[in-house]
C-alpha cells in the first residue's frame, strides 16, 4: 500500500524543510515530497491537516529485556509501545540476562525484530557479561548488526579498562554508550541526595556520582577519540561538563529524558517506587539547566531509558524497588507539554533531537525526509491534549509516574518502512 | 479528629501531638495502679510485626495494649514466613484476613510502614520505627517526657546529639518539638549530618559545646558502632571525646538541663554512665514508662472510639 500523506506540517531538520505539504511513500521510501497529485490509484490518503509530519522518532535508550526477562517486556510490546509512542526505531541497551555479548544475541534479537512494529537496533555490551574485565568480539558484533557499544546500569568504573574499550570501539568506528557515574559514591543510595531524601530517610545519591562519571568520561573520549554518547544527563554540571568538553573538541554527544525536564527528586515522596531511577530525578534547578542545554544544542538529543518492570518488582520497599520507569508512551507529550509549549526548544528542534540526531549518532536509517529515503515516518498532533492511562498501555509494564498527567502533544499515525503500523483515526 | 494510622510526626498537627501528649499523661495513672487493666480495646486484637529485631519496643507495644485488654500477635522476622520470601504486601493481605484490627511495624527500611498501611486501607497501622525515617511513638514519648520534666515544650533550647542521618529518633524528635514551639539543635559529626539538613526546622552544629551552650534539654542518640568500620568516623574513642555526653560537658548548659537518650545505651561512648544513672538529670526511665502510656494512647486513638 503506498500513502498519500497530506496537507502536514512538514518538519525535516535534516533537509531544511519546515512547510505545509505532501509526502508520497512509494515501496517503502519517500517518493515525492512537497505536492502531491490526488487520487493515485492504490494509494491510501491520510489527512494530515493540522497535523506534523516529521522523521520517524527514534528512541536510541530503550531497555528491550531481550533476552531473559520477556516478563517485563518483550519485541513485540516493546516495539507496540514504540509505535503507540510515535517511535519508528528503537535502540536497545545491553543489560539483558545474559547481557549482549556476543553475535548470536544480536543475531537472535534482529530475528524477533523482523515484521515487528518498530525497527530495533542493537548495542552491544562492551564487556563480556558487563563484568568489566573481558571486552567483547566487538568486530564480531560489529559484523552481526550492533550499532554501538556501552556499559548502561553497569557503568564502568575502572578508567584503564575504559580506555582500552573505547580505544578499541574508535579502531571500529563505534560510538561509546556511556552510563557515567561513580558508583563508590552512590554506595546503596536510592533517591537523590538532598533535603527530600533526608525528610524520607531514604539513602541519597550524589549528584557527584554523575558529575564525576560524566567528567573522567569526556576526559577519555578527548584521549582516545572515541566518540563518548552520555546517556541520560540529570545534573545541571553534567550539562556544563559537556558544554565545556564540546568546547574543546571532545567528540562527545549526550541526551536527557523527558523525566528530568519534569519531575523532581518530590516525586518520590509517599515512598512512590515508580520514582525510583538511576540516574535520580533532581531538582527545579537542574530541570532549568538541562532545558538551558537542550536549547543551545550541549544535549543533542532526547531519549527515554524505558525501563519496564513488573508491578510486583515496583511493588516492594523504595530500598528493593529496581529502577527504572518506562517511556516510550509519554516521551512525545511530555517533551511537548515541558519543552515545546512553553517555548524552551522548537517543534524542529525537538525532531531533530528525537530523529536526526539518534539516527545520525548510530549511523541508522530514517531522521530524514528526502526523496528516496526510507520511509519511517511519525504523524503527530502537536495540540492533542489526553490524559495518559498506563492501562491501555501497550508496554508489558505500567511503571510510570505519569498516570493520570494531562499532556499535549500526541503521536496519531506511525509509518515504518511504509508500513503504516499505528493509527489514531 | 482521628486518623487511619500513626505513620510520622511530620504531618501531624500540633493539635493532635496536644491530644496524644494529653491523653498518654491519663494513661500513665493506670500504669501505677496494682490492677493494669481497663475494657477500652477488649475483643481487639493487635499484631506487632517486627521485621527488625527490637525487645524493647514491641514489649511496651505489647504491654500497653494488654493493658487495655487487647489481644496481642507478635510477628518477628525470623520466625514468619518473611525468612520464607513472603512480600510486605502478602504479609499484610494474610494478616488482614485474619482479622487482625491493627498492627504495629517495625521495618529496616524507610516507607516500609506507609507501604504496609496501603495494603490495608481499613486498618490502623502503626509505625514503630521505619528505617531511617521516623519512630513516631519514640518522639512522642520524648515529648512526654520534657513535657513532664518542664512542664512545657514551647520556648525550650533542645539538643539532639548523635548520628542524625541515620537517626529515625531524630527526625521525630526534629518534627514534633518544632511543631510544639521548642528551638531544635541538632549536633554529631559533619559526617553524619544528612544533606541539607539546615532547610530541616533545625540548628546544626559540628562542635558539642556550642550546640549544649544554654539548653534546658539534652537528647543522647544512641551511636551504631558498625558506622565506624564503613568510614563515618574514625574510632569509638574519638566518638566519645568529640560526642560524648558528660556531666563536664553539660557544664554550659542551663543548670537545670534534662538528659534522654532512647536506649539502648552505649555507656561510656555517647553518654557517661555517672551521668545516666543521676536521677537529677536522667529521665530515661520515665521514657521507658512513658513509653507504655504513649502507645496506650496511640491505640486508643486509632482504635479505640470504633466500637
Amino acid at each position: 500500500m503506498n500513502l498519500h500523506l497530506a496537507g502536514g506540517r512538514i518538519i525535516d531538520p535534516a533537509n531544511n524543510r519546515d512547510e505545509i505539504g505532501d509526502i508520497l511513500v512509494q515501496d517503502g521510501v519517500v517518493k515525492q515530497v512537497g505536492r502531491v497529485d490526488a487520487g493515485q490509484a492504490d494509494v491510501k490518503r491520510i489527512d494530515c491537516a493540522g497535523k506534523v509530519v516529521a522523521p520517524g522518532l527514534i528512541d536510541i535508550h530503550v531497555h528491550l529485556r531481550v533476552p531473559g526477562q520477556e516478563y517485563k517486556e518483550d519485541v513485540a510490546s516493546g516495539t507496540a509501545a514504540a509505535a503507540a509512542g510515535g517511535f519508528t526505531a528503537i535502540a536497545c541497551q545491553p543489560n539483558t540476562q545474559p547481557p549482549i555479548d556476543r553475535a548470536g544475541i544480536v543475531r537472535q534479537i534482529a530475528e524477533l525484530a523482523v515484521g515487528a512494529s518498530a525497527r530495533v537496533h542493537v548495542i552491544a555490551a562492551v564487556s563480556i557479561g558487563l563484568e568489566h574485565k573481558e571486552l567483547v568480539e566487538m568486530a564480531e558484533l560489529k559484523d552481526a548488526g550492533a550499532v554501538a557499544v556501552g556499559d548502561d546500569a553497569f557503568p564502568v568504573q575502572d578508567s584503564g579498562f575504559l580506555r582500552r574499550a573505547m580505544e578499541y570501539c574508535h579502531m571500529l568506528d563505534l560510538p561509546y554508550i556511556a552510563h557515567c557515574e561513580d558508583k563508590s559514591l552512590t554506595g546503596d543510595g536510592v533517591m537523590s541526595e538532598g533535603y527530600v531524601s533526608t525528610v524520607l530517610g531514604l539513602k541519597g545519591i550524589p549528584r557527584w556520582a554523575e558529575n564525576i562519571g560524566t567528567a573522567r568520561n569526556a576526559q577519555l573520549a578527548m584521549a582516545t577519540g572515541c566518540h563518548l554518547h552520555v546517556l541520560h544527563v540529570s545534573t545541571k554540571e553534567s550539562v556544563e561538563i559537556v558544554r565545556q568538553a564540546k568546547r574543546l573538541g571532545a567528540p562527545i554527544t549526550a541526551e536527557t529524558c523527558p523525566q528530568y525536564v519534569s519531575a523532581t527528586d518530590e516525586a518520590c515522596i509517599g515512598y512512590n517506587t515508580n520514582a525510583k531511577m538511576s540516574p535520580p530525578l533532581r531538582t527545579k534547578e537542574d530541570q532549568d539547566a538541562i532545558k538551558e542545554g537542550l536549547a543551545d544544542g550541549t544535549l543533542d538529543l532526547i531519549a527515554t531509558d524505558h525501563a519496564p518492570h513488573a508491578a510486583h518488582e515496583k511493588e516492594r520497599e523504595f530500598a528493593l524497588a529496581p529502577f527504572g520507569m518506562i517511556g516510550l508512551e509519554t516521551s512525545l507529550g511530555l517533551v511537548i507539554t515541558h519543552l515545546v509549549k512553553p517555548g524552551v526548544i522548537t517543534l524542529a528542534q525537538m525532531v531533530d533531537k528525537m530523529s536526526t540526531q539518534p539516527a545520525r549518532l548510530l549511523g541508522v536509517p530514517g531522521g530524514s525526509l528526502g526523496v528516496g529515503d526510507v520511509a519511517d515516518i511519525t504523524v503527530f498532533d502537536p495540540d492533542l491534549q489526553w490524559t495518559v492511562n498506563p492501562a491501555v498501555f501497550k508496554s508489558k509494564s505500567r511503571n510510570t509516574i505519569y498516570g493520570g498527567t494531562e499532556l499535549t502533544g500526541k503521536a496519531v499515525a506511525t509509518i515504518v518502512g511504509g508500513r503504516l503500523i499505528e493509527s489514531a483515526s | 479528629m482521628r486518623r487511619k494510622d500513626l505513620l510520622d510526626i511530620e504531618t501531624l498537627e500540633p493539635s493532635e501531638i496536644e491530644y496524644l501528649l494529653d491523653n498518654a499523661t491519663s494513661f500513665r495513672e493506670i500504669l501505677a495502679r496494682p490492677v493494669k487493666k481497663v475494657p477500652t480495646l477488649r475483643g481487639k486484637s493487635v499484631a506487632t510485626i517486627f521485621f527488625e529485631a527490637s525487645t524493647r519496643t514491641r514489649t511496651s507495644f505489647e504491654h500497653a495494649a494488654k493493658i487495655m485488654s487487647a489481644d496481642t500477635y507478635s510477628l518477628a522476622g525470623a520466625t514468619s514466613s518473611i525468612v520464607k520470601g513472603e512480600s510486605l504486601k502478602d504479609t499484610m493481605l494474610t494478616l488482614d484476613a485474619m482479622g487482625i484490627d491493627a498492627f504495629v511495624i517495625r521495618h529496616a527500611y524507610s516507607g516500609a510502614a506507609a507501604q504496609a498501611a496501603s495494603y490495608v486501607p481499613h486498618k490502623p497501622v502503626i509505625n514503630a520505627g521505619d528505617g531511617t525515617h521516623e519512630h513516631p511513638t519514640q518522639g512522642l514519648l520524648d515529648m512526654l517526657t520534657i513535657r513532664q520534666a518542664k512542664g512545657r515544650i514551647e520556648g525550650l533550647t533542645v539538643t539532639i546529639v548523635g548520628d542524625i542521618a541515620h537517626s529515625r529518633v531524630a527526625r521525630s524528635n526534629i518534627w514534633g518539638l518544632s511543631k510544639m514551639g521548642a528551638s531544635v539543635r541538632i549536633v554529631g559529626p559533619s559526617t553524619l549530618i544528612p544533606a541539607d539538613a539546615d532547610k530541616l526546622p533545625v540548628s546544626v552544629y559540628t562542635n558539642l559545646e556550642e550546640a549544649l551552650e544554654g539548653a534546658d534539654v539534652v537528647n543522647v542518640l544512641r551511636i551504631q558502632l558498625e558506622r565506624m568500620t564503613v568510614g563515618y568516623f574514625p574510632s569509638i574513642r574519638e566518638y566519645a571525646r568529640l560526642f560524648g555526653v558528660s556531666k563536664a560537658r553539660l557544664a554550659v548548659a542551663k543548670p537545670d538541663v534534662t538528659v534522654l537518650h532512647p536506649g539502648p545505651m552505649n555507656r561510656g561512648v555517647e553518654i557517661a554512665s555517672e551521668l545516666a544513672d543521676d536521677p537529677e538529670i536522667s529521665v530515661i526511665t520515665d521514657q521507658v514508662t512513658n513509653g507504655v502510656a504513649i502507645r496506650m494512647a496511640t491505640l486508643f486513638w486509632l482504635m479505640g472510639a470504633s466500637t
